[in-house]
């Protein structure tokens, strides 16, 4: 039987993209043919810029060669321009007679620059910026010519005019308005942007409607409305886009501005898909490369019959990246009523930054020469983040929310080459860089896979973000707004479990089966993630999986890069005795344990245990009564105390017993990520609760409640959750706390990031205005731990679990032995 | 020249797990997915070494604990945007027993 047939029209971004996605989701599954107008293979339109200036050659911007599409089996008509598309037939017909039948058929048409209907707009010179033919015709005028002038002073145009520039053309920018790139820019940045383009050489003309273009045969000056003239040899056109739809108007598929399309990028005829700038969805056309992105990846998933995907439009940002200047813009730039703005202006160092703010969230940004907390402002304004707790702090950027060693640099063009950008990975500028360019990547997950840079702590994403976007030029693709679990669904975290407690998922298997998983049994990223959400959601019924924990967990204890592992005891409160510690002692003789250290956690780590001893290591220390310290998980680790009234003599309160009690209420629960506490017994805070996930501070009056703190990569100090008087009355805050973090925090995040993310009001809502919530949460961590408070070296010691431990025998030597 | 040696039953491998066996060549790594296909590499990651053998199992792959390389368990070969190769042992299951070939050392690359 032969495959169905799959035609695309429009050998642009968002069709061969939607193409990749499809191999990617189900190879073969078509046999594709695709027609493109342009006599080129796909190509990058969005670095034209850069290849205008001279900073790149053409052939650095060929995405998919044909060398691509002879591999994937797609038939490539380049050069030939589809005329019609008989819809009753089902095919479609090129102008030179070309016929290809389809069974699916995906238009990607584009857009066409939007030429101003005056005179003289067919002159020879009169050019619009959109392929790979205006650039060669304005790179062959700068060689000729002198004057140049481009109509338009929105993104576009103000990066055509950079590049005539650079070629040595003398060039006026002529706009309407009386500010630069309106769409994106409130009038301060918008000077700001004047200014430093003037003071590199461009001209401006603004309030100016253009009237007529003047010349017999070519193009000699343009005239306006007041009766000026500016001479041109060049006249470029910029001023916006339309998309390209006669095609499908033609052939009866209704367009309105785009052609209109659903949340799962169908027209009107189910058989025809539509995708990228020829497109109207909800209203919307798209002219950045993003929100493409998101469609490619929906239209696929639909053509691959999976049909589970929606698109439900993008929210975006713009970078503008003309030599020198860096502009970020997302949102609601202007601001208005209902909104603030908050405002940061240096003049001398060609910084301005402001915020819009509408209800304690961010509602959209404007930053002009400092742009690197672009990336965190942005996603705030997704994530709904209630900024109330940090405003004063927030436009001094993220650098600035508390940071050690990872300092803030902030301008990643003036960066030197070998500047290291991720100081967990190594990763220089310039390895970056080559990536970039050399695999034609375009988002910051690709980035993070192929050089690791910004993939472990994260601190470095904006740097790396700021890198993207300067190598690329003005527009990027920004991580979709809704992020994926992991590459096996495209449901996030919070659908996921969601579906978990609505449809009462109960293993692994089912879930997968039921939210239609794209692989049969997951990966390393989401089965740990799962596994965690089950026991969270189904506490007395989940039968924990193994084989979906990461090592540490499987085999409860650390493993170390030579593959051997530390053994951490738990000591309650950071409190011991002559007994403990000499049991500890006599077990690191006896097993020769290469390393003994006291960790930052007031706790005793035993390094360089060999897998296979580690039963019995445990066995012997829990004939001296110590237990799992759980060192090695996403659990309970520590709770770090200060000896407390009891010896101190500043000390106002028990802050070890409160310490241990803790500990003993908390310890053997799983969270989404590890768990610290401390208690200290004054505001001194000896214990250096306000760097924990959890702390608690005396005063004289009673306890102050911390929370969201990390003393690791970033420092965070913690937020003042509130203050309460009595002992019983920290330990129900604190169980209320770990159990709205456990159900609530996606897998992997800590708190200072939960936190961060949902906004230190809301865990005032939840924790300490509502008390019967409390109590409801409170309730639920107690019955959850009724089962988790079992000893893991224990079971262990005693037989569970053996195969993890030990070796396979060849069946051979098993013979030799007996016969030895 | 291979020579096939009994090393288990099939069930004393957990399902999407491993179980380690010294050999000549060092510590290899059987390896039993969810679908009951068994596989074997030197359980040694091409990146630093890590024991792939105590990595998550999924399809026919296993992620390396230390920095979460993938390794495709066919080939030893590390999924892309990562670059090495393990060296793999041909593993055959008969009758619920699983046999290396392991003294006549590495077959394939």
């Amino acid at each position: 039987m032969s495959k169905p047939k799959l035609v695309l029209i429009g050998n642009g971004m968002a069709g061969v993209r939607t193409l990749e996605e499809l191999l990617k989701l189900a190879p073969g599954k078509y046999d594709i043919t695709v027609f493109g107008a342009e006599p080129h293979p796909n190509y990058n339109r969005i670095l034209l810029s850069p290849v205008l200036a001279g900073e790149k050659k053409l052939e650095d911007i060929i995405l998919n060669d044909e060398a691509w599409y002879a591999e994937h089996g797609i038939t490539l008509h380049k050069g030939k321009k589809v005329v019609a598309i008989d819809r009753v037939r089902r095919c479609v017909r090129t102008e030179d007679g070309t016929e290809a039948g389809y069974d699916r058929l995906l238009l990607a048409t584009g857009s066409a620059p939007f030429i101003l209907p005056v005179p003289g707009k067919d002159l020879e010179g009169v050019v619009g910026f959109r392929d790979i033919r205006d650039v060669e015709l304005m790179l062959e005028a700068s060689e000729k010519h002198r004057h140049a002038v481009v109509i338009g002073g929105g993104l576009l145009g103000l990066e055509a005019a950079n590049g005539l520039k650079k070629r040595g053309m003398d060039v006026t920018v002529v706009h309407l308005l009386d500010t630069l790139m309106e769409r994106q820019l409130d009038k301060p940045a918008a000077a700001l942007l004047q200014r430093a383009l003037e003071d590199s050489g461009l001209d401006f003309k603004l309030e100016a409607q253009t009237e007529a273009l003047l010349g017999e045969g070519r193009v000699r000056a343009v005239r306006f409305k007041d009766g000026s003239e500016v001479p041109a040899d060049l006249v470029v056109m910029a001023v916006g886009i339309r998309p390209n739809i006669e095609l499908a108007k033609a052939s009866g598929i209704h367009c309105e501005r785009g052609i209109l399309v659903s949340d799962t990028m169908q027209t009107f005829d189910p058989q025809v898909y539509a995708v990228g700038e020829c497109v109207q969805h909800r209203g919307e056309l798209f002219g950045l490369v993003a929100p493409l992105f998101e469609q490619a990846k929906v239209c696929a998933n639909h053509l691959a019959e999976f049909g589970i995907a929606r698109y439900e439009g993008s929210v975006t940002s713009t970078k503008l990246k003309v030599t020198g200047i860096d502009l970020f813009s997302a949102g609601e730039y202007q601001g208005g009523a209902g909104c603030e703005e908050l405002l940061f202006q240096d003049p001398s160092r060609g910084v301005y930054k402001k915020l819009v703010v509408r209800d304690n969230k961010v509602a959209g940004a404007v930053l002009y020469g400092d742009t690197v907390d672009g990336a965190w402002y942005f996603q705030m304004m997704r994530d709904g983040t209630d900024i109330s707790a940090f405003r004063e702090n927030i436009l001094f950027g993220q650098a600035h929310m508390g940071d050690s060693g990872h300092g803030a640099e902030s301008h990643a063009a003036r960066l030197p080459e070998d500047a290291e950008v991720c100081g967990c990975n190594g990763v220089c500028k310039k390895t970056i860089v080559d990536a970039i360019v050399q695999k034609k990547l375009f988002t910051l997950d690709e980035v993070r896979a192929h050089t690791k840079a910004s993939a472990s702590c994260g601190s470095c994403t904006g740097l790396v973000e700021q890198i993207l976007q300067s190598t690329l030029g003005s527009d990027y693709s920004v991580s979709p707004a809704k992020k994926p679990l992991c590459k096996c669904t495209d449901l996030t975290h919070e659908e996921v479990r969601e579906a978990v407690r609505i449809q009462g998922l109960k293993t692994i298997p089912e879930l997968m089966g039921s939210l239609g998983w794209r692989t049969p049994d997951g990966c390393h990223a989401c089965r740990p993630a799962l596994n965690y959400y089950l026991l969270c959601q189904w506490p007395n019924e989940y039968r924990d999986d193994p084989q979906s924990r990461f090592i540490n967990e499987r085999v409860h204890a650390n493993i170390q890069k030579d593959g051997t592992y530390s053994v951490v005891p738990r000591i309650w409160g950071g409190v011991t005795n002559p007994r403990e510690l000499r049991a500890i002692a006599d077990v690191a003789e006896k097993f020769q344990v290469p390393c003994v250290k006291i960790t930052g956690g007031q706790r005793i780590d035993l390094l360089g245990v060999p897998k296979a001893q580690l039963p019995a290591i445990w066995a012997e220390l829990g004939k001296h009564g110590l237990m799992s310290g759980h060192a090695y998980g996403k659990s309970l680790r520590t709770v770090k105390t200060c000896v407390g009234k009891e010896w101190c003599r500043f000390g106002t309160q028990d802050s070890t017993t409160l310490g241990i009690e803790l500990e003993k209420m908390t310890w053997g629960s799983w969270t989404p990520a590890k768990v610290k506490m401390a208690v200290s017994g004054c505001p001194r805070n000896c214990a250096e609760a306000t760097i924990k996930d959890f702390g608690v501070v005396a005063v004289d009056s009673g306890w102050e409640l911390h929370v969201g703190g990390n003393g690791g990569v970033k420092v965070r100090a913690t937020d003042f959750l509130c203050k309460v008087q009595t002992d019983e009355e920290v330990m129900e805050y604190a169980a209320a706390y770990m159990q709205l973090y456990r159900e609530e925090a996606r897998y992997l995040e800590r708190t200072a990031h939960w936190i961060e993310r949902v906004g230190l009001p809301y865990l005032q809502s939840r924790i300490v205005d509502d008390a019967a919530g409390r109590r409801a949460l409170c309730a639920r961590f107690l019955e959850s731990q009724r089962k988790a408070q079992i000893d893991p070296w224990a079971e262990r010691a005693q037989g569970a679990e053996k195969h993890e431990f030990e070796p396979l025998t060849p069946a051979e030597r098993k013979a030799h032995a007996c016969i030895a | 020249m291979s020579h096939w040696t009994p090393i288990a039953r099939l069930e004393d491998i957990p399902r999407q797990g491993a179980r380690v066996v010294a050999s000549p060549q060092g510590k290899v790594a059987v390896f039993r997915t969810v679908d009951d296909r068994v596989f074997a590499l030197l359980d040694r990651c091409p990146h630093k070494g890590g024991p792939l053998s105590e990595g998550i199992v999924h399809g026919a792959r296993v992620a390396c604990p230390l920095h979460n390389w993938v390794i495709e368990l066919d080939s030893g070969q590390a999924v892309a945007p990562d670059e090495g190769c393990v060296r793999r042992f041909d593993v055959r299951l008969e009758d619920g027993m699983v046999a290396i070939a392991l003294a006549g050392g590495p077959t394939g690359r």
